[in-house]
């Protein structure tokens, strides 16, 4: 569903992405972890054709990028730390938007804002939800096209216990409709918790990967400190 | 093309709705526009000569400074939740989010000049009403939006947005400006039309060329 080969992003003498070679298959749930910088928000912004690589091979769902991008975003959802949702719209509003520009019928927006627990809110303005439920619309207006895959970008940011354990619920049942997801994070034990696979990203390459059925919870930190001196070295 | 015309219009909707709620945008360029017309109604209140032919100049300097508020505004509206990546993550042709921006922004300051021409007929004693007059203005506010809204969607990404837009945006919309300045001179002093015409046809051409070009280049300006 995913394939990387080799790719390279430089921001001027900044190498953030080091021929980096990152697969991810169709249904799978991949979390990418690693320390602040490694490269995490730079591969997601390349996988959802928001940013050009360097160079490098892209392929998402069978469209090269970044020239085929345009076809892509049909099939992508993204979720960022920030929402993307307009604060002076109703939750309602924001998803009768982004469904115009989807080009699909308002049929499915009271199901989507049943599905994140906000359709008794549904005309209340974003700016007054709390990050929780903000970032349940912006779980909502991500899937509202029902795309075959979605990026994930530490979309657990900011939240609360209980508001992480809804997010939790929320992404378990997105998954479970049978979604390629691609999520990055700082939580080992929420990452282990929820994926199928855990890589590891460190300086721009990726140093480990493990899946979630082969590995003890308890030899997370040991996977994670492993991972992060091999791509030091 | 019909998918195109439904985005554009979606955006459009959404700018005048979020608008609607917050009149942040258009109180700020209205109460400014005011101030600029009174100041200078006062400052050139003596010397009724120079008034005369001050006011085409008065009330575009009116127009652009407010305008540049509005475009300032629009984009930052954008930027701040990370909408407009939300903009871009959807599969419609980055074209139709142009022209939407720009006919959200033109819409705003077409509603300004609305409210500020009466005023300033009758400070300035001046007939506005007439549709040589007000296609100049149209054919103006077009010109400054279309050019406006690409470097405001340039500028938007970087730290100095508010200083750098002026800074980029008064010298590419020179000539339409001055077109504009000529064009609404020649009708306040009543210039015979074949006189006009010129400036009339540089605001229409600009207009053109303008818009064309920010189309193509706009996909170009939002790759980081």
């Amino acid at each position: 569903m995913i394939t990387v080969k080799k790719l390279v992003k430089r921001f001027g003498p900044l190498t953030v992405l080091r021929e980096l070679d990152f697969e991810v298959n169709s249904g799978e749930f991949v979390a990418l972890l690693g320390p602040n910088g490694a490269g995490k928000t730079t591969l997601l912004r390349i996988l959802s054709s928001l940013m050009r690589p360097t160079s490098g091979f892209v392929q998402v769902a069978s469209y090269r990028l970044p020239s085929q991008g345009a076809f892509l975003r049909a099939k992508l959802g993204v979720v960022s730390h920030q929402p993307l949702l307009y604060g002076d719209l109703t939750a309602a509003e924001n998803l009768q938007f982004f469904s115009k520009l989807y080009s699909i019928g308002p049929d499915r927006i009271p199901e989507i804002l049943d599905l994140v627990g906000l359709l008794p809110r549904r005309d209340d303005l974003v700016r007054t939800f709390s990050r929780g439920m903000q970032q349940r619309l912006a779980i909502g207006r991500a899937i509202l096209h029902n795309p075959s895959i979605l990026l994930l970008d530490e979309p657990h940011t900011g939240l609360d216990q209980a508001a992480g354990e809804i997010l939790d619920r929320i992404l378990k049942e997105v998954a479970l409709e049978g979604r390629t997801v691609v999520m990055t994070s700082h939580d080992l034990l929420r990452s282990a918790e929820l994926a199928s696979r855990l890589v590891l990203l460190s300086k721009g390459k990726i140093s480990s990967s493990v899946s979630t059925v082969d590995l003890d919870p308890v030899d997370l930190v040991d996977f994670y400190k492993t991972g992060l001196q091999g791509g030091q070295s | 093309m019909i998918p195109f015309l439904k985005s554009t219009a979606a955006i459009v909707w959404k700018d005048i709705k979020t608008e609607w709620r917050t009149r942040e945008n258009l109180s700020a360029m209205l109460v400014f526009s005011l101030l600029v017309i009174l100041i200078f109604n006062f400052a050139l209140e003596l010397d009724l000569r120079a008034r005369e032919s001050l006011a085409g100049g008065v009330l575009w300097a009116t127009f652009i400074f407010a305008g540049t508020i509005g475009l300032n505004r629009s984009m930052a509206v954008e930027k701040d939740r990370g909408c407009l990546d939300g903009l871009l993550l959807a599969p419609v042709d980055r074209s139709a989010i142009f022209i939407g921006k720009t006919v959200g922004n033109l819409f705003f300051m077409l509603v300004v000049e609305a409210m500020v021409l009466p005023v300033y007929s009758f400070l300035y004693g001046i007939l506005v009403f007439q549709p040589g007059f007000l296609l100049v203005v149209l054919l103006g506010s077009i010109g400054y939006s279309a050019v406006g809204t690409l470097l405001a969607t340039m500028v938007v990404q970087t730290r100095t947005r508010d200083i750098l837009l002026p800074i980029l945006l008064f010298p590419l919309t020179l000539p339409v400006v001055i077109a504009a300045v000529k064009a609404s001179q020649g009708f306040i002093q009543s210039v015979p039309f074949v006189e006009i015409s010129v400036w009339v046809n540089i605001l229409i051409t600009y207009d053109l060329i303008f818009f064309a070009v920010a189309i193509m280049v706009f996909d170009y300006i939002l790759e980081e």
